[in-house]
């Protein structure tokens, strides 16, 4: 079914976040980067703030602080000693740098932008590995930038190469995975003996990195050598539907086969990746993998009573909105309304009564009735209003410590999922129950 | 025009730093040329959006792209006692189409949803970057709009790219006075009218203030902006006293309020108890000279000698706790003379602060009172409050959420002083829960646990090695 569209002109209690902050968050997967976001110092800073409070760590994130006659004339100037500036101050191996809205409607050109630096500072290039994405906010959302900035650092940074290393795979992995998301994949991958690299890895550098210098790149992330040798790895496997234009620029341009995991949610979901690490180094899983896999069909046995025919209401990015819708439908709970910021073919499969993209406002027109409703930090004071309880989940999650670590992938982090939601009905249909005895009690006496 | 505002917001008399430019320093302005790939801070729009954000029955329309409010919303934590329209996030989320065609009609348009799903008194239109560089005259579309409609449509003018939040914020404050303050007459008015200005009700803070406040009998006709009110704004030209909270960011609110309206304007504070007790005093006098009763005068300090008398009582303990413990405040500037008094007054020692945003008035007096050896920083670097805290050459940061993880990275204990605390610090009992919170937060058990090291990096002795 294709998704619905609401036609207004405000868009009121917004959902969506900008495409630069998505292809920023990407950079903060790699090691000793800097992103830079090309267009008026506020871009930086709003960005900055979401990042430092969702993951409550320190976020380097840098601007070319466009004024209004730069804009006009040209931002190459400012480009130019915003990067040359970064490296001498911070050093760092890489500089990923998002253009704006506002640079993006001025009209530069990245490319051109790009040979002209290097014409001109081949001394910066020659230590710093430099990646131009062009992410105007007027088009598309977070989900897209992020997705934009792996493609762009894999076709900057990757060598392609005829040499194969069997035993070494590619994991694209997508913004709708927590840090703890990614550690859970290494975790599966490595048991079975195979050598992942992972891009881009928010797990090793945004999880709470403890260092004895002074952060001013990202320290942590998947090191942008290893980036390069993605090239020689025996298949890529790529999670979130957004991860597919990545993967197949990948497959493109260094002939490494991929296979997409849409999500990494539920038991079968898992099943499918668990068969193919089965195939990809021919070995059983591990004694601890197959132990999940019990845990977790237990979980579905001893939660099923209290989530079949749940209503829930859903308002997230497009692949974690899927990955939630699909999961809930797995434990029979009925998805009444799914609602994202932007569109993605996602939308037409994620077997909500409605789907839409929209705001927070259109999930309060569409939410009332819903028994739960999953979204972000923001949803809060909508649910409020509806007077149905809100769980939060995605990003922003401001109001939850350790928003890096859910893990919500993988027989474990399903199982977690499984039980968080569980439990919220569980509580409800224990007080259900202690109020009725009271009230059994009451008319006894 | 937008440029002669600029000009104008420049040239502002009342405030100090301007006041002891030369002419041609003045013309450059007072926004700093920033430096590409080091710059830090909040643009035009930004600014502007705190300062007027807090009135909370005010519908606040962002035209531009989704950055500009999707990124931003529900970021800051001001406290209302009514309404909640200002807690949503209204944008015209601008489409590469609005770009090509005009984001003009789509504005209108949305001025209209608006009012017909909330009906606010007021609606503000912010401009941003974007609509800026295609020329969309949001002007015009909220003069339109205003005239069609039959509501005030604000228009703040505030692109983020013409400069620093600080100039932001001024021009919030142009807009308020040239279109919203003296637009409606109060129905009723009286010889205690004051009005708050640069307060912004942070986790509800003011609440601590207003008891004060009404036990002396003095009434808060309008509160710019922290739970402000549209009309409250609107009718405030009739009140008797202006104080100026955060005075470098909307002094151009009083002095033009002075000029237009008489009314008088000082700048005060309510941060530590030596200057919430000039401040009321102040306010009593100024309140007295414009007519108020006589008696305020000697009922203000008689409610003084009470309060000052039950916080001293409460903080004697703490000077026991906290005697000699350092405190790095970087605050951007804002009120530090205040904090800097408020924190001695508990026993710390503040080692230095940052003056980026600080008056000159402010910075003469910490210099005369502190002497050389007290830091004063102009643009204090995060890999130097890094350094400061590694080093323990102080004890604990005070500081805004975008440098509290340079603070905890380096393992130390650091306190929220900005937009979003979540503790309110203002007036007598303000102080008494900020230096509690200084406090439990110095003597948490987890600092020894956190600097230990590691099982695998500890020095093992031949003792534990014996089986």
């Amino acid at each position: 079914m294709k998704p619905r569209q609401t036609n207004k002109s405000a868009a009121v209690d917004p959902l969506k976040m900008s495409r630069p902050l998505g292809a920023a968050m990407a950079f903060l997967g790699v090691d000793r980067t800097l992103p830079c976001f090309h267009g008026a110092q506020g871009c930086a800073a709003f960005g900055l703030v979401v990042m430092v409070r969702h993951f409550r760590e320190s976020i380097p994130l840098q601007t070319t602080a466009l004024d209004q006659i730069q804009t006009i004339l040209g931002g190459y100037d400012n480009l130019e000693e915003a990067l040359v500036t970064m490296r001498a101050r911070a050093r760092p191996k890489l500089i990923g740098v998002m253009t704006t809205g506002l640079t993006a409607t001025k009209g530069e050109d990245m490319d051109g932008n790009y040979r002209l630096f290097a014409e001109r500072h081949p001394e910066v290039l020659a230590d710093t590995k430099i990646v131009f994405v062009d992410t105007p906010d007027f088009n598309g959302g977070f989900e897209d930038g992020f997705a934009q900035a792996v493609k762009a650092m894999i076709e900057r940074l990757v060598q392609p190469t005829e040499v194969r290393a069997p035993k070494q795979i590619n994991i694209l992995a997508g913004s709708h995975l927590t840090p703890g998301d990614v550690e859970e994949i290494r975790d599966l991958v490595e048991g079975f003996g195979l050598d992942p690299i992972i891009l881009p890895d928010l797990s090793t550098g945004m999880g709470g990195r403890q260092t004895d210098e002074f952060p001013a790149t990202t320290l942590g992330g998947t090191p942008p050598e290893r980036i390069a040798a993605m090239g020689s790895s025996a298949v890529t496997l790529a999670f979130g539907e957004h991860m597919r234009a990545p993967a197949a620029i990948l497959e493109l341009n260094a002939g490494v086969p991929y296979r997409l995991f849409r999500r990494l949610t539920g038991l079968e979901a898992t099943d499918r990746l668990i068969k193919e690490l089965m195939d990809i180094s021919g070995r059983e899983p591990p004694a601890r993998i197959k132990r999940q896999r019990e845990h977790l069909v237990d979980a579905l046995l001893d939660s099923h009573f209290f989530l079949a025919r749940k209503r829930i209401a859903l308002a997230l990015e497009p692949d974690l909105l899927y990955a939630y819708a699909r999961l809930l439908r797995d434990l029979g709970c009925q998805v009444i309304a799914a609602v994202s910021p932007t569109p993605s073919p996602v939308l037409e499969s994620t077997g909500a009564w409605t789907t839409m993209v929209g705001d927070l406002e259109d999930l309060e027109t569409v939410a009332s009735g819903a028994d739960l409703i999953l979204s972000n930090f923001h949803a809060k004071r909508t649910a409020e209003r509806l007077g149905v309880p809100a769980m939060t989940v995605g990003l922003p999650s401001f109001d939850r410590l350790g928003a890096a670590h859910r893990v919500q992938v993988g027989y474990r982090g399903t199982r977690n999922v499984v039980f968080e939601i569980g439990n919220h009905f569980l509580e409800l249909a224990e007080e259900h129950c202690r109020g009725e005895m009271r009230e059994a009690a009451h008319a006894a006496a | 025009m937008l440029a002669d505002k600029i000009q104008d917001v420049f040239n502002e008399p009342s405030c100090a730093v301007n006041a002891a430019k030369t002419n041609k320093e003045r013309k450059k302005g007072c926004s700093r040329s920033l430096k590409p790939g080091a710059a830090a801070g909040g643009c035009a729009f930004d600014g502007a959006k705190i300062t007027l954000q807090p009135i909370t029955d005010v519908a606040h329309l962002v035209h531009g792209p989704i950055a500009c409010e999707g990124n931003s919303w529900e970021n800051r934590n001001t406290g209302t006692s009514g309404p909640t329209l200002y807690r949503r996030g209204f944008t015209t989320d601008m489409t590469e189409l609005d770009i090509i065609h005009g984001g003009e009609k789509k504005l209108l348009a949305a001025i209209k949803e608006v009012i017909l799903k909330h009906d606010p008194p007021a609606v503000f239109v912010y401009q941003t970057c974007v609509p800026a560089l295609i020329g969309d005259d949001v002007e015009a579309v909220c003069e339109h709009a205003a005239k069609t409609l039959g509501r005030p449509v604000v228009a703040i003018n505030v692109p983020g790219f013409v400069g620093s939040k600080s100039l932001g914020a001024k021009l919030a404050g142009e807009a308020l006075v040239d279109h919203v303050v003296g637009t409606e007459e109060p129905v009723h008015t009286t010889s205690t009218d004051v009005n708050i200005i640069g307060e912004y009700n942070v986790v509800g803070e003011f609440n601590l203030v207003r008891p004060l406040l009404d036990k002396l009998g003095i009434r808060v006709a309008a509160m710019i902006s922290g739970d402000g009110r549209y009309h409250d704004i609107a009718r405030c030209h009739r009140s008797r006293v202006n104080m100026i909270v955060c005075s470098q960011a909307i002094v151009n609110v009083g002095r033009k309020m002075r000029e237009r309206w008489g009314i008088p304007y000082f700048e005060g504070s309510f941060y530590g108890v030596r200057d919430t007790s000039d401040t009321l005093r102040e306010m009593c006098r100024l309140l007295v000279e414009r007519g108020g009763p006589t008696d305020l005068i000697p009922r203000c300090e008689a409610l003084i000698a009470e309060e000052e008398a039950r916080v001293e009582r409460r903080l004697i303990p703490y000077r026991e706790r906290l005697r000699g413990k350092r405190v790095l405040l970087n605050t951007g500037g804002v009120k530090s003379w205040s904090l800097v008094s408020a924190l001695e007054s508990a026993g710390l020692t503040v080692i230095g602060t940052s003056v980026k945003k600080t008056t000159r008035l402010d910075r003469d007096k910490l210099r005369e009172r502190k002497g050389e050896e007290f830091h004063m920083w102009d643009d204090l670097k995060q890999r130097d409050m890094w350094n400061l805290l590694r080093n323990r050459e102080a004890d604990i940061m005070l500081s805004g959420a975008r440098t509290q993880f340079i603070a905890l990275k380096a393992k130390m204990p650091w306190m929220d002083v900005n937009q979003e605390k979540h503790l309110p610090y203002a007036g007598y009992d303000g102080l008494l829960i900020m230096v509690e919170e200084i406090d439990r937060l110095l003597s948490s058990p987890i600092w020894p646990q956190v600097w230990a090291p590691a099982p695998w990096d500890q020095p093992t002795t031949d003792e534990e090695r014996r089986p």
